[in-house]
């Protein structure tokens, strides 16, 4: 195991983020903030509680799992398409990293600097929202499960996408909906009950839902199916940077 | 000598069918400054591309210092160091972190001391703490051969190293590239500068098409190859070639001042005699004589020239057929 080479991708993607905080760390705090501001202390205090949960308390692992999924897959994104752009690839390519030990440099920092960054929005949460973790334990599980899957999305977005829109669609054009309309704001029992049933197709709902459990001990689904779902999609996102390198799609002629 | 580098039956054929490279056979040895020629689009690239573990073989086998280099790829690349055409570093990052970057990637553990020598070496030392965007042209090309050499390799390929790089610079390189053959580590360096491989090459290989057409000694090669030409300075012009001359290789120069004589130095008989008996013959007085033997370039223009006729006379005789 080439344990320097894994270090040097770590520490150099980690050196991006402390290089551009602003960009990477403080913008996403500050604008989930507004969201605890409008939607927990303003908003929030003149709606009711949804299974018991104060409605300001409620928006918080929804909003944290927003970040975190952006987050991991911008940052894994970048991370990898940036060198593929720029032609700095070709060190990585070169050198004697192989490629697991590639995707644990650029996945690992990806997932670290996200996780970071989802534990700092629940620490500024805490200055607008009373809440309260019943599962610490599980809480970081589902932190970490999901900044890695979804970093691992994002390592795949960057290798795939051959120009900056292409970075942007999926994040923006999918994930961000899917993240609003996974149960974010809401519980998916205060749907239709035909909405209720197609709701269950996006594989966020399994993720915000398994995260309010671990705040609240409430989930829109059980919670062994938000674990099954999370690892299959985990599983999913593995196999599909297996094939990758093993067959240099996009980054290896 | 002992091979470091040994290329059998390499080929490789892109995903749309352009062949790139067939059937390449090389040796390089070790400790060896061996210069790649051939024009844009031979295969140069890729042939290092290879070797480097960037882009894939169709068929065949290279190994770097007996070590495979898709079988045991681990060890095979810590032998090499890889200075690609195009300058690719991170705009923002500092000369000291991309160093150190390049050192740990290649799985070395930190040694400071070693990088401040290679920073001094390549006059970088004062710039280590400059972002690379603030770095002239030319510091970031030796910023990219301090990269490739921070993992101390036995081997380092060159890939078009002084391309758009000014005459002094050029020298510099140059200056370095020897010093670095003296300190043991072989060198590998691709150019379509003839006076680069002239000046620096122990061997030469030309691939054209990507064809190996040959791999020699760089003086050997000169001495097989070239033509010698003798000038001669005329006191009066001459209006033409006189008959008694018309049957030799000469030309004449359009002022008629100029009698060139162009002759084959492999050859046992040059005709130098008989040209200077005839010259004399034809009372033809000279003021001054010089000879010229033809550069490195003019024998590359010739193989690669040589390769094409060839070609077309096949594909004429095809088309024929």
């Amino acid at each position: 195991m080439n344990w320097y080479g894994i270090g040097a991708i770590y520490k150099f993607e980690m050196s991006r983020t402390w290089r551009t905080l602003m960009q990477s760390i403080a913008s996403p705090v500050l604008s989930t903030s507004l969201y605890f501001i409008v939607f927990g202390a303003a908003i929030g205090s003149r709606m009711g509680d949804i299974d018991g949960v104060s409605y300001g308390a409620f928006i918080i692992p929804g909003l944290v799992m927003l970040a975190l999924l952006s987050e991991s897959i911008s940052n894994a994104s970048f991370g990898i398409f940036f060198p593929k752009f720029s032609g700095t690839i070709y060190e990585v390519l070169s050198a004697p990293v192989s490629p697991f030990e590639i995707v644990a440099g650029y996945v690992g920092a990806a997932a670290t600097k996200s996780m970071v960054l989802g534990l700092l929005i629940l620490l500024t949460a805490r200055f607008f929202v009373d809440y309260e973790i019943l599962h610490p334990l599980w809480m970081l599980t589902f932190l970490a499960l999901t900044a890695v899957t979804f970093s691992l999305f994002g390592f795949i977005i960057g290798i795939w996408a051959d120009d900056f829109q292409k970075l942007q669609v999926i994040p923006l054009m999918i994930i961000t909906p899917l993240t609003f309309l996974g149960g974010a704001f809401y519980s998916i029992s205060m749907l239709p009950e035909a909405w209720q049933k197609i709701t269950l197709f996006n594989p966020v709902v399994y993720l915000i839902s398994g995260f309010r459990w671990a705040f609240y001990g409430v989930a829109d689904v059980n919670l062994t199916l938000s674990i099954s779902m999370t690892l299959l999609f985990f599983a999913l996102c593995l196999m599909t940077v297996w094939w990758i390198f093993r067959t240099g799609y996009r980054i290896k002629t | 000598m002992e091979s470091i580098i040994s290329i059998k039956g390499l080929s490789k054929t892109y995903a749309e069918g352009f062949t790139a490279l067939n059937n390449i056979d090389l040796e390089i040895q070790r400790g060896e400054i061996f210069a790649l020629l051939g024009p844009n689009g031979a295969g140069k690239t890729t042939l290092i591309s290879i070797i480097c573990g960037i882009v894939n073989p169709s068929c065949g086998d290279v190994k770097v210092n007996g070590h495979n280099i898709q079988r045991d790829y681990r060890t095979a690349r810590t032998e090499i160091g890889l200075v690609p055409q195009e300058i690719a570093t991170d705009a923002f990052e500092t000369v000291w972190a991309a160093v150190r970057f390049s050192r740990g990637l290649f799985g070395k553990a930190p040694d400071p001391a070693y990088l401040e020598k290679i920073l001094r070496q390549l006059s970088l030392w004062e710039k280590k703490d400059n972002k690379i965007i603030t770095l002239s042209g030319g510091m970031k090309r030796r910023l990219m051969i301090a990269k490739a050499l921070s993992h101390e390799p036995n081997v380092l390929f060159l890939d078009e190293p002084t391309a758009g790089v000014d005459v002094e610079l050029r020298q510099d390189m140059w200056r370095m590239v020897r010093g670095l053959r003296d300190s043991g580590v072989t060198v590998i360096l691709t150019t379509h500068y003839i006076e680069e491989a002239e000046e620096m090459a122990d061997r030469v290989g030309v691939i054209n098409r990507g064809e190996l057409v040959l791999v020699e000694e760089k003086h050997v090669l000169m001495k097989k190859m070239g033509e010698k030409e003798l000038s001669l300075q005329l006191p009066e012009p001459l209006q033409e070639i006189p008959q008694i001359l018309a049957d030799l290789p000469l030309t004449l120069s359009s002022d008629g001042y100029q009698l060139v004589y162009r002759f084959d130095i492999k050859s046992e008989d040059t005709g130098l005699t008989e040209f200077l008996r005839r010259l004399n013959a034809a009372n033809i007085e000279f003021r001054d004589l010089h000879t010229r033997e033809s550069s490195l370039e003019e024998i590359f223009v010739n193989l690669v020239h040589g390769a094409r006729l060839e070609r077309e006379e096949q594909l004429s005789k095809e088309v024929q057929e």
